[in-house]
Formats: C-alpha cells, sequence, structure tokens
C-alpha cells in the first residue's frame, strides 16, 4: 500500500469509477434528452458489475495470491456450469462431466497455484482432452461423439484454462532491482493483473462507444448485431493509448511494449466476445443470465477476459524476457 | 363439496399428534442437505402468478432425479417448508439405515407401497389422514423417475386427493434441467444449473371427468417450462 504506483492506480480507478458512476445517475435522473432509455439501463448496470468487480478484486488482492487464485477458480467453475448447461449432453457424458468439474478445474488450479508452468499449460489441453475422449467412449454411447465431447473440451479451454492465466501472472517473476523487496514484488504481480483486466473492460467499453459513434460496417450479422470493424479499430486504437500512458502501473512494461499490449488485449477481447456471441445464436438465447432466470450470467462477464488472459501472460513473458537481458 | 360428514371436519385435528418435533441433529441435516443440494444444482426459484403460502397445499411436480423432492423442499419459504412432507416410493426410501432415515426423519416423509396396494389402506386414505389439516404434501404424479426427461401421463392419485379434499390447493411445480445434475442411475452429481418453478394454483372443477382434469394438472406443469 505504500507504494506510489499501486497508490496512484487505486485512486485513478476509483475516481473514473465515481465520475461514471456520476454521470450514469444523471442520464438516469433526467431521462429527456434523447438518449435510449434502455442503453442508459444498461449503462448503468454495467457500472455497477464493475464496483462489484473490483470490490471482489480488491478483497481477494488483499487476501494475497491464494485467495486470489480460489476466487478465480470459483468463477471458472461458475462459468463452466453455465457453458455444459447450456450446451445439450446426453446420459454418456454425465461421469466425464463429473471429474471435468471435481478433478481436472481443481488440479488446474493447484498447479497454477504451485507455479508449475512446465505441466499446467499442457495439463487440460493434453490428459484433459485425453480424458475426456476415453471416458465419454467408455460410458458406451456413440452418437454425435465428437461433438459432444469438443464441447466439454472447448468448456474446459475457455472457461477454466484460458482464465487460469490471469491469476498465473500472480507467479510471474517480473520484480525489477528497484521493487524486488518481498512486499513491492508482490503488489507489481498484482497491478500487472488488475492492468490486464482494466485494459479488457476498457476495450470491451470503447467497442460499444466506437460503434455507437461511427460503427457502419457489421463484422459477421448472424453473429453479433452490434460489433462493427470501427468499433474493433477505435477499441485497438483507444486500448493500446491508454495502456501506453499507464505503462508504469504494468512492472516490465515500457510505453511501447505496453502500447503493443492493449492493442492485442483489445482484439483478442474482441475475438472472445465474437465466440461467445456465435454459441449464444446458436443456442438460441441472448446471454447466459437469461439461460437460468435469476442467475446473473459469469461467462458473459468474462468472455473478453478468457481469451485475452493467456495472450496477455505470454506477451508479459516476452517482455520480462527482453528486459532481463 | 365437504359434507358434515366429512371425517377431516369432525375428527379433531391430528396435527399436534403428528408433529414429533424432529430432533436438532435431523434438523441440521435437513438444512445441510437443503443447501447442499440448492448450491449442487443452482437452483434458481421462480414463483409465477403464484405466492409462497401456507396453507394447506399439494405440489405436484415432474419426476427426473432422486434431487427433485428435496430441491422443492428446500426451495419452499422456512415457515411453509416445516409443514411441508415429500410422498415417496417405500420399496426404495426404506431399503438400508441411512435411506430410510433421511427419508423418515430428516425429510419427514411420507412413505408410500408402491408394491402391495390395499384396498382398505389406500395411498390417497394414508395421504389425508397423515396431513391432517395442517400439512402440505410434494407428490410425484408420474409415480416414478422420467427417463428421457419427457413428462409423463399422471397417475390418479392426484384426482383422488382433489376428489376427497376439494378445498386443498394443488400447486402445479415444474422441475428443469435436474435430470442432468443427477440422472437416473447415477450417484454422483454434476453441478449444472436447474431452476424450479412454482405456478398457480388449481382445483378439481366441479363434474370434471377423471382423465380430463389429469390432463390439464399435466398441462400445468408443462406450461411452467415455457414460461
Amino acid at each position: 500500500m505504500n507504494d506510489p504506483r499501486t497508490l496512484a492506480l487505486i485512486v485513478g480507478v476509483l475516481a473514473l469509477l465515481a465520475i461514471v458512476t456520476a454521470v450514469g445517475q444523471f442520464l438516469r435522473r433526467h431521462p429527456d434528452r434523447g438518449l435510449d432509455p434502455a442503453a442508459i439501463r444498461s449503462f448503468n448496470s454495467r457500472i455497477r458489475g464493475w464496483w462489484i468487480m473490483c470490490t471482489v478484486l480488491a478483497a481477494a488482492f488483499w487476501l494475497g495470491t491464494t485467495a486470489t487464485l480460489v476466487l478465480f477458480g470459483l468463477v471458472s467453475f461458475w462459468a463452466l456450469r453455465e457453458f455444459i448447461t447450456l450446451t445439450p449432453t446426453r446420459l454418456g457424458d454425465h461421469r466425464a462431466l463429473f471429474w471435468v468439474f471435481f478433478a481436472f478445474t481443481p488440479a488446474h488450479y493447484i498447479l497454477v497455484g504451485y507455479d508449475r508452468y512446465d505441466i499446467f499449460s499442457i495439463f487440460l489441453p493434453l490428459y484433459g482432452t485425453l480424458f475426456v475422449l476415453a471416458r465419454v467412449a467408455i460410458a458406451g454411447d456413440s452418437k454425435r461423439f465428437l461433438e459432444r465431447t469438443a464441447k466439454i473440451q472447448a468448456g474446459l479451454m475457455v472457461c477454466v484454462y484460458c482464465l487460469s492465466f490471469a491469476p498465473a501472472l500472480l507467479q510471474l517473476p517480473v520484480a525489477t532491482p528497484a521493487n524486488a523487496e518481498p512486499p513491492l514484488a508482490a503488489t507489481a504481480n498484482f497491478r500487472l493483473l488488475f492492468f490486464l483486466i482494466l485494459l479488457v473492460q476498457f476495450a470491451d467499453c470503447m467497442q460499444y462507444v466506437w460503434s455507437r459513434m461511427i460503427g457502419r460496417r457489421l463484422v459477421a450479422a448472424s453473429v453479433s448485431s452490434n460489433r462493427t470493424w470501427e468499433g474493433l479499430l477505435g477499441s485497438a486504437v483507444s486500448t493500446s493509448l491508454l495502456a501506453s500512458v499507464l505503462w508504469w502501473a504494468a512492472p516490465p512494461y515500457q510505453p511501447w511494449q505496453a502500447a503493443l499490449a492493449g492493442f492485442v488485449v483489445s482484439l483478442m477481447g474482441f475475438a472472445g466476445g465474437m465466440t461467445m456471441s456465435a454459441i449464444k445464436r446458436d443456442r438460441g438465447v441472448t446471454d447466459y443470465g437469461t439461460l437460468v432466470t435469476g442467475h446473473g450470467g459469469v461467462l458473459d462477464r468474462i468472455d473478453s477476459t478468457c481469451f485475452a488472459a493467456p495472450v496477455f501472460y505470454h506477451i508479459t513473458l516476452l517482455v520480462a524476457d527482453v528486459a532481463v537481458r | 363439496m365437504l359434507s358434515p360428514a366429512d371425517p377431516h371436519l369432525t375428527t379433531p385435528p391430528p396435527a399436534a399428534a403428528n408433529v414429533v418435533g424432529r430432533s436438532p441433529v435431523c434438523h441440521a441435516a435437513g438444512l445441510t442437505l437443503a443447501a447442499i443440494a440448492r448450491v449442487l444444482s443452482g437452483a434458481s426459484v421462480r414463483w409465477i402468478a403464484s405466492q409462497p403460502d401456507t396453507c394447506q397445499r399439494v405440489y405436484f411436480s415432474n419426476h427426473t432425479s432422486h434431487l427433485d423432492a428435496l430441491l422443492i423442499w428446500s426451495s419452499l419459504p422456512r415457515a411453509v417448508r416445516e409443514l411441508a412432507r415429500p410422498v415417496a416410493a417405500k420399496d426404495y426410501w426404506s431399503r438400508g439405515a441411512v435411506r430410510r432415515w433421511l427419508a423418515e426423519k430428516v425429510f419427514n416423509a411420507l412413505l408410500i407401497d408402491r408394491t402391495d396396494i390395499k384396498v382398505h389402506q389406500s395411498p390417497v386414505d394414508l395421504m389425508l389422514r397423515e396431513i391432517g389439516d395442517t400439512k402440505s404434501l410434494i407428490v410425484f404424479p408420474e409415480g416414478s423417475r422420467s427417463v428421457n426427461g419427457e413428462i409423463g401421463d399422471f397417475k390418479s392419485g392426484l384426482y383422488y386427493l382433489a376428489k376427497k379434499r376439494p378445498e386443498l390447493e394443488l400447486v402445479p411445480v415444474h422441475v428443469d434441467n435436474l435430470n442432468r445434475v443427477l440422472p437416473r442411475g447415477e450417484f454422483l452429481p454434476v453441478p449444472m444449473l436447474s431452476c424450479i418453478t412454482f405456478g398457480p394454483p388449481l382445483w378439481l372443477e366441479q363434474q370434471e371427468a377423471k382423465l380430463d382434469f389429469l390432463a390439464r394438472a399435466r398441462r400445468a406443469v408443462m406450461a411452467l417450462k415455457e414460461s
């Protein structure tokens, strides 16, 4: 906490949140501005989501690395159950799914917790895949075999494997000589994780704003009716700008490297949103939250983060590598 | 219509004798199991054109999983839950000490003999005697768990319940997705999200034929799936 960079980041984010909250409340109280009330409502609910996200993240950060890992593990678990609930499964998948939920998901997060990159980077793609294929085959139902196993694997990949790269950032050796002392080194990693989440949320938001302002050409009308090329490009540029301004918050990054990371994070977030839209369109629902009434769709909130996390992780690895040399 | 000769009006309410007061251990076990089941099945509860109430009711639901009764029971508000007794099959739930303890002591279930139905001791009479003037029932009119998730034809018990006690509120309940959480023949649950929907109560109409009533009740449950 006594680290000026962390303090600056916290104060900056809180100030930003306070401003957008004030704007949202102002728009809600003055509905006569010719703005779409539905858009204002969704804007305000998004802000509420950010407050919740910030509070939960702050609590996890304060409690430490293990708490953060557990938090992300639970988010993965919940997202995976939304994913699997949405995709039709057959009785023959039941046992495989049980182990996927209660053995593979926790085991993967434990490996991440022990910082075994050599194993956790291959555990689900290789052993998870082999297990799911074999277990479904042994269950003796061959109908649509490849389709069913592919669904379970896709769920594991997106909801568990990809997302786990976000808390894995906490294990990266990014401490520079200036902050090599234990408490500062740890906050440096937390800043890195926070940097990623901030960029992803900002990119999401900018895509919406740019699409609204100048969006004309839809990327794929049959998948998403509000994602445009202009939104994608505008968001990529704005996000790389924000990242280059905030480069000091993310330890090994230089401004130009941060700009590049922001650009890629924005593109990956877009890819994640499109992918989830395609799945939802195929299943005929608008968001994972309406799938079962009363549940806020976790998967709707984290789809961009899932896709951006592994790429950001590897870019950070490269950048840290360059910084050491 | 109730006639003055109706035994339920003339006999004193047997409720006081019936509420034996479960031991604290059984009570805690019930709450714990209900909580675990709620978390595992991610159950969301909806009341459509209907409200929880402590009046005497018969909750009738589609049957897809062993968790059905537990989930419906646990999704009722506490005051209502204390009054609700699930009706379960004796041949299954009295096998083994654990099952019997769960059924009789924890969930206060009413065990019905499916294999040996006597004329003088019909299940409907037994149910009516057990609930007295205060308790409610949770019943599964299909008789057994559905294999493919489709709702089967209702057995006639619900009709006779309604005929003998026409003032009971019959509340349709739809349980969605629980057959994927714990399908027939499996003992390990997969934590998928499920949904329990309570609908508006219905009653037996005057002169309504048995099959018409049962079909109407079945449609009421199916309608909740879409809503």
